[in-house]
């Protein structure tokens, strides 16, 4: 920890506390990521189903949710969640239950972004050729095969550039969840710009996470994409 | 031995009959070629056997297995057991118009994906059985490129070796040149022509006029969704009995 903390003098000792900071930050990004990919897959069948009594509450998710401010979203699920869940265990006649915030952060934030990836993925299936999934049925393959086997991997490519860009919004909506009371890093540098008067240096730090996040991000998915569009754009795997 | 057969098979989008009773049957060998106009039901017709279409009505079998069908809620016929479906349309492999390689794999890829993951041939056999059906459309050099990096008459001399490596019962071609360049559509008749003389059963929609005439054992004319007329070429060609289908071959015979 020493270490740590006199590695940069003029953060006053603050190092050790920003880094965990980030780290919270890391988690509700990453996690809050498998929540809205997961949604946004289940969403977009959904929203492809010939099923109405699918199609009907995956419509009204997408629209409610995109319609909503984020910082609403978060304050109605975290507040609003808490009184429902003393409700339930009023009813029950259990003990009070605290909403932990990071789970309700991750929670909001893939709930509200699982909108988006709807669209997206929605977007991308409708994008792959329907004789693309007619050639797998007509040799045999089961719907799941044909799902991803051939479907999925070429619904990827087209759903790859608006995923990353929905990653990257995310990723700084991450910052949101400091106004439900976690420790992320936004909230401990405004914690410690208040405390050493020197809040610009500390908001810069916070700039600088971003910036090396949502770089080192952009690399991935520009791997991702190249690596998906083999056979369409580059010949080389 | 009867490969294929196809009875009193119906067809409708909505109000309009495509298909109002056509039957069909392929011995071994049987190289049978199904010719008409656009609309007259021909496509639908082919793509009803593998039920990429829903038939309203008519019975199919494969080698001798019928398709158990059983009536749906819309009126469409239903496959009774998805299965046998699948089973029997690894019997059944299709060629079609606009290829329908798999973009995201490669040429060798592509042939060994259904023998490897539909049928359970061990990778290693099914990649000798797809190289030498490369090598019998005279594409293998290009086993590694992309299909879109590969002309239309290449894409589809390769789809024709992936259907080949099912080892199929029939193979139906779906106007496999009809999304051709001109000059592309000699190279894939050729490799036909070949398939036909190993005395490959097969069931070909086609416009090619001169390929019906000398390939073929039987040519049947579909008009408004009849068999209008049917038999061996030289007949068929020789000695038209319909009106229609005079008309028919005076518009496409040069």
């Amino acid at each position: 920890m020493c270490d740590r903390a006199g590695a940069f003098p003029m953060l006053h000792g603050y190092l050790p506390s920003l880094l965990d900071g980030a780290w919270v930050t890391l988690r509700v990004a990453v996690f809050s990521l498998l929540l809205a990919l997961v949604l946004g897959l289940i969403g977009a069948s959904s929203r492809l189903s010939p099923n109405p009594l699918l199609r009907l509450p995956a419509t009204v998710y997408t629209t409610v949710v995109r319609g909503i401010p984020d910082l609403v979203m978060m304050l109605l699920i975290f507040y609003g969640g808490q009184v429902g869940i003393n409700v339930i265990t009023d009813a029950l006649g259990m003990e009070y239950v605290d909403v932990n915030p990071f789970v309700a952060g991750v929670v909001t934030l893939g709930f509200i972004f699982g909108a988006y990836f709807t669209e997206t993925f929605r977007g991308a299936f409708m994008a792959v050729p329907a004789g693309q999934l007619e050639a797998g049925r007509a040799y045999g393959m089961s719907r799941w095969q044909v799902f991803h086997r051939i479907l999925f991997p070429q619904m990827l490519r087209h759903a790859l550039p608006g995923l990353g860009n929905n990653w990257q919004v995310m990723q700084k909506s991450t910052a949101l969840v400091s106004i439900i009371g976690l420790s992320d890093i936004t909230w401990l540098a405004d914690q410690a710009g208040r405390t050493t008067h020197e809040p610009f240096l500390f908001y810069a730090v916070v700039c600088v996470f971003y910036l090396l996040l949502t770089a080192v991000s952009g690399l991935v998915f520009g791997w991702l994409e190249r690596r998906y569009s083999v056979g369409v754009r580059r010949a080389a795997a | 031995m009867t490969q294929l057969t196809v009875e009193d098979l119906h067809k409708r989008y909505g109000d309009h009959e495509v298909l109002k009773g056509v039957s069909l049957s392929a011995e071994a060998g049987d190289v049978i070629t199904i010719i008409g106009s656009s609309g007259s039901g021909k496509s639908t017709f082919l793509r009803c056997i593998n039920f990429l279409e829903q038939p309203d009505a008519g019975r199919i079998s494969v080698a001798g297995e019928e398709i158990r069908l059983v009536p749906g809620k819309d009126g469409h016929l239903r496959v009774a057991d998805a299965k046998q479906l699948q089973r029997l349309r690894t019997r059944l492999a299709m060629v079609f118009q606009h290829f329908n390689l798999w973009a995201h794999m490669t040429v060798l890829e592509n042939v060994i994906e259904a023998p490897v993951h539909v049928l359970g041939v061990p990778r290693r056999q099914a990649l000798e059985r797809a190289m030498a059906y490369l090598d019998k459309v005279g594409i293998s050099r290009f086993k590694d490129s992309y299909p879109a990096h590969l002309s239309g008459g290449q894409q589809q001399r390769v789809a024709i070796a992936r259907a080949l490596a099912m080892e199929p019962a029939v193979l139906l071609f779906d106007e496999p040149t009809s999304a051709l360049d001109p000059e592309l559509v000699g190279e894939v008749l050729k490799v036909m022509r070949g398939l036909a003389e190993e005395g490959r059963t097969m069931v070909v929609v086609t416009h090619e006029m001169g390929f019906a005439r000398e390939v073929s054992s039987q040519v049947m004319f579909l008009h408004q969704g009849l068999a209008e007329e049917s038999g061996p070429p030289a007949q068929v060609f020789g000695q038209p009995k319909s009106e229609r289908l005079r008309q028919f071959l005076s518009g496409n015979l040069k």
